[in-house]
């Protein structure tokens, strides 16, 4: 990549932030520019975002319907998934996908709750609720 | 850089004088600014190259958001390992059970006025971008001073220094899950006063030709570059993943490859950057020749990135067997600057 072919695409994802990349100047050698994004890889930041953000929609629809317990909102929320979240508080996944169910989550032990909070750096009542109208982004 | 040094003694709660530089990726960035700051020059692509930390692994059984592992470098802490043994410095490392007295411990080591290397979770820290906000746990970054309980940060990504508060930092230092940190802090013990680049290049250059040529299993290095390939063709043929998966895994792949920090093209143009600047040491010819290609090698991985997106974005048919060509071309590429290097 030479110098002037480095990417000024202005990413929203960057937010205004510049990376550096490492291209080659008039003399062939490397230097440091920085880049205001590349189009293909801040598309494919906002996909896996998009990805993650459908999830968490969908879980606070259906946690608000009590078919899931907040808990499904809260993992999509701090961008995590199923496998993430049981590695994160030390179960397994069959243990976290049975605290998914809101008859499961409402009787759940103070210590496993304590775990969940400090994983998802929530309180206890952020937890166990729900934000009142859907979630934006 | 070198008078902030001489002020050790004191135990200073104001940031010092520290020159924050910018990096493409964190490890490398943190190193090159920690020796330089304890006087050893050097630049980030010669951090990453002396510790011979170009690589490439396909690893399916490693998940990432149910996706296989893709890397273009070793694993974390290869590069901090490396140059200890490359270059003779020593490092001390630290991790904690206790939170608080992680957080005390690099209290007192920036009282003392050292510069003292974290591990953290990119998701935790409140300075990046939300779009950024990622859960991975083994990014790097320096600490050169703090107010009360406002720490003064060298984040190697940004283009400026940062700040965050103690309780960000500690969730950052301390979370869980995979390559969870435990707290985990470094700072130098011996930092030598220079290196004999005419010895050391040459035997990076030969420690990295193993990795990349003669991996001992074909998801590593060079094949694994056409084992992934392959892979995608594999995965195009399975009616359940060929549609919704494929894009995202493609996404994936263009993620692992360009946005985690990598200088561009997997780690291809900072390697090629490190050539160029040992060509000023030893070998001038081979190793300037050896960094051009290197660079073909980088901007075949930019095509592949560019191709991919536009057939995830419907922008150009859906066809695997043009980037398995793509990949391949990369492969054919990458062994010619390892066939080169061989000579060294």
């Amino acid at each position: 990549m030479k110098k002037n072919e480095v990417p000024q695409d202005q990413a929203s994802t960057y937010a205004g932030q510049h990376k550096l990349m490492y291209a080659v100047d008039e003399k062939g050698d490397y230097t440091g520019v920085p880049s205001s994004g590349w189009e293909v890889e801040s598309n494919a930041t906002r996909d896996a975002l998009n990805a993650i953000n459908r999830d968490r929609l969908s879980a606070w629809e259906r946690a608000k319907h009590g078919e899931t317990s907040p808990l499904e909102f809260h993992m999509y929320d701090r961008r995590m998934d199923l496998s993430l979240l049981a590695q994160t508080v030390g179960l397994f996944q069959w243990r976290v996908r049975r605290h998914l169910r809101p008859a499961i989550f409402a009787e759940l032990s103070d210590s496993l709750l304590e775990r969940y909070c400090e994983a998802l750096g929530l309180s206890r009542e952020q937890l166990q609720s729900l934000p009142e109208t859907p979630p934006s982004e | 850089m070198s008078e902030a040094i001489a002020d050790r003694d004191t135990s200073e709660t104001q940031p010092r004088s520290f020159n924050h530089m910018q990096s493409a990726h964190c490890e490398s960035g943190v190193m090159a600014a920690m020796l330089s700051h304890y006087g050893l020059p050097m630049t980030e692509p010669m951090a990453f190259g002396l510790a011979n930390t170009l690589s490439f692994a396909y690893i399916p059984l490693v998940k990432l958001s149910g996706m296989p592992l893709i890397a273009y470098r070793m694993p974390p802490h290869w590069i901090i390992k490396g140059l200890q043994k490359r270059i003779g410095l020593k490092m001390k490392f630290q991790t904690f059970r206790d939170q608080s007295e992680g957080m005390s411990k690099l209290d007192a080591l920036i009282d003392q006025g050292k510069l003292v290397g974290l591990q953290t979770s990119v998701y935790w820290l409140p300075y990046f971008p939300d779009e950024m906000r990622f859960h991975f746990n083994a990014h790097n970054l320096l600490v050169f001073g703090r107010e009360g309980d406002i720490y003064h940060l060298s984040d190697p990504v940004f283009e400026q220094a940062v700040t965050c508060p103690r309780r960000d930092l500690q969730k950052a230092r301390f979370a869980k899950g995979a390559l969870a940190a435990k707290g985990m802090l470094y700072y130098p013990e011996y930092v030598p006063s220079e290196v004999d680049f005419p010895e050391a290049i040459p035997k990076a250059i030969r420690a990295n030709f193993k990795i990349m040529a003669k991996a001992p299993i074909p998801v590593i290095g060079v094949r694994g570059i056409r084992y992934l390939g392959k892979n995608l063709q594999k995965v195009a043929r399975d009616p359940r993943k060929k549609d919704r998966y494929l894009r995202l895994y493609l996404g994936h792949i263009v993620r692992m490859q360009e946005e985690i920090g990598t200088g561009g093209a997997g780690f291809r143009f900072v390697y090629a950057a490190f050539l160029n600047e040992a060509s000023r040491h030893t070998h001038a010819g081979l190793l300037q020749e050896a960094s051009a290609k290197m660079t073909e090698a980088g901007d075949e991985w930019r095509r592949f990135a560019l191709v991919a997106s536009k057939m995830c974005r419907d922008r150009q048919g859906m066809d695997v067997a043009e980037l398995d060509s793509i990949l391949n071309g990369c492969a054919d590429r990458e062994m010619s600057v390892w066939n080169l290097l061989q000579k060294i």
